[in-house]
């Protein structure tokens, strides 16, 4: 039987034209045959839901025209309860707003971590050990390579600090800041002449900032007599004061005057000084024009140019004092006789570069 | 609220029998009744007025076809049973829109009926495949279509309308639409 056939007795028998025998007829091939049971019902649903959608379409027609009829507009404004802006904004937004607000948030954390304000440091107050780029540190230690008549193995990594550190003795006591050498694995120092020692940590004093290392390696020779000598008291005020140091590969000469017997946020250990630094220059030695150490460059005021921070000589000294004799190979003989005094700045210089180093710091990380 | 438009509340019972005779007045009393209910609701829940009144014409149709499938027992208020349906509706149309903060603003007393709010979207949605099968017939087929299993039109008339000779070229003209609009409807 032809499908269309079949189609025309469902709706024949759907609209009741069919005569009695016909249905009966119609009913027991439905019974017999599946297919044609299925397209009956198939049939039925399809054009019912045609029907029901011809039923909708009225219904909207009709809703619509009885909606037309009513004044929404005044209606609305009845009913409208009329919150202020503000918590209107809030109620249709606040869920855009908390997002918002939880990113700024989250930004701004981030931002004081990465810039620092999250750790107990200060970040106005600089503390100039120099981290040292990987070019700079082969360069230097190729130069010292050259340098040297014979060319000793030296550090095959690259120094991640450099700073810088003077000689308290002439047996090979040096003075540096404690943050220069902190978590270091090995730390070298390299004279004027560009030769490199390897030193190790003697003593550190957290309060003051302070580190005290010695030269143990074979080819060191003695340094000579020291020039200089630690000033016990205090400095005065507007005393002419001058550094040497190493925020380059040559050694910088820093002129200044003390500008305040307190360091940074009153630190009494420190004296503020008006003497140019970078990173590089802490745990150079401050002088004053006799050639006496007042102090040890340790770091530097970021938010005002000019201002530098060094550590009191009294507090060095008391250091040197607290050193227990047994880390000690050798005694510490500080010393005495200044042969600056009477010198011209030039010629002071010219004797003081032999005692002031470049400490380089190297850590496996 | 009711007074802006000056209708009375039909009573529960009067709209029911007004339901299952299809009266037009009794339609009409009971959109203006509840209206302005759900206006409320809407608008005080980040709606506007055109939200209110798609969501209030569904929830009429659903009312309707529960009350002529008979199983409508007047065992809440109708008041009740529009609000619910109404506050579900819209519910889900927030959330579909992301406009839904996490609570809304009541008015009235509800009831639960997500399975009904559910069995009409299932339906409608068929409806609505029904209406977009019927857009891509394409005329003739879709008037005949219409006029013979929307409009209830003899095929005598069909056969006047289109200028069929004889009422065989017409049925089969008839079978061939029914064919497509069925694949149409099916394939979607």
């Amino acid at each position: 039987m032809r499908d269309n056939q079949v189609t025309e007795m469902i709706e024949r028998y759907l609209d009741g034209e069919m005569t009695i025998d016909e249905r009966a007829e119609f009913e027991a091939l439905r019974k017999k045959d599946a297919t044609v049971e299925t397209k009956f019902t198939e049939h039925k649903h399809f054009t019912g839901l045609l029907k029901q959608y011809s039923e909708r379409l009225d219904m909207e027609h009709r809703l619509n025209a009885i909606h037309s009829e009513i004044d929404v507009y005044t209606l609305k404004e009845n009913l409208m309860s009329h919150p202020s802006l503000v918590i209107r904004l809030w109620r249709n937004h606040h869920s855009k707003i908390s997002v918002a607000a939880s990113i700024a948030i989250f930004a701004t954390l981030v931002t004081l971590f990465f810039t620092g304000y999250l750790t107990n440091q200060d970040p106005r107050y600089q503390q100039l050990a120099r981290e040292v780029t990987k070019i700079k540190g082969e360069q230097s230690v190729i130069k010292g390579q050259i340098n040297r008549p014979m060319p000793k193995t030296g550090p095959t990594i690259t120094a991640k600090f450099r700073a810088t550190g003077f000689a308290l003795s002439s047996d090979g006591y040096i003075v540096t800041n404690l943050h220069v050498v902190d978590n270091a694995d090995s730390v070298y120092v390299q004279n004027a002449d560009g030769e490199s020692f390897h030193t190790k940590v003697v003593y550190t004093q957290p309060e003051y900032d302070i580190a005290v290392l010695q030269i143990n390696d074979p080819s060191f020779k003695n340094l000579g007599v020291i020039p200089y000598t630690f000033k016990k008291g205090k400095s005065d005020l507007g005393e002419e004061v001058y550094t040497l140091g190493y925020p380059t590969d040559d050694v910088v000469f820093g002129p200044g005057a003390l500008t305040s017997a307190a360091g940074y946020h009153g630190d009494s250990t420190e004296y503020q000084v008006s003497v140019p630094v970078n990173p590089g220059n802490s745990g150079g030695p401050l002088l004053d024009s006799k050639g006496n150490i007042i102090g040890v460059i340790s770091g530097k005021q970021t938010q005002t140019q000019g201002f530098a921070f060094a550590k009191k000589s009294n507090f060095l000294l008391k250091t040197i004092h607290d050193i227990p004799a047994d880390s000690l190979s050798k005694t510490f003989n500080l010393n005495t006789k200044n042969t600056l005094a009477g010198l011209s700045r030039p010629q002071q210089l010219k004797k003081l570069r032999n005692y002031v180093f470049i400490v380089k710091v190297y850590n496996n990380q | 609220m009711n007074n802006q438009l000056n209708v009375e509340i039909p009573a529960d019972s009067e709209v029911i029998l007004g339901i299952l005779n299809n009266s037009d007045s009794v339609l009409k009393r009971l959109y203006l009744a509840y209206f302005p209910m759900i206006l409320q609701l809407v608008i005080n829940n980040n709606g506007n007025e055109d939200d209110a009144k798609d969501i209030y014409q569904e929830a009429i149709i659903v009312l309707y076809n529960k009350v002529k499938r008979g199983d409508f027992e007047l065992s809440s208020k109708l008041k009740t049973y529009l609000y619910s349906i109404c506050r579900r509706l819209w519910l889900k149309r927030l959330k579909q829109m992301n406009r839904y903060g996490g609570d809304i603003k009541d008015f009235e007393d509800y009831l639960p009926v997500e399975d009904e709010v559910e069995k009409h979207q299932d339906r409608d949605m068929q409806l609505n495949k029904m209406a977009d099968a019927l857009k891509l017939l394409g005329e003739p087929c879709k008037t005949i279509m219409e006029d013979f299993y929307m409009h209830s039109k003899s095929m005598q008339d069909i056969c006047e309308r289109f200028g069929y000779t004889n009422a065989d070229n017409a049925k089969t003209q008839k079978y061939k639409c029914l064919q497509r609009l069925k694949k149409l409807f099916f394939q979607q």
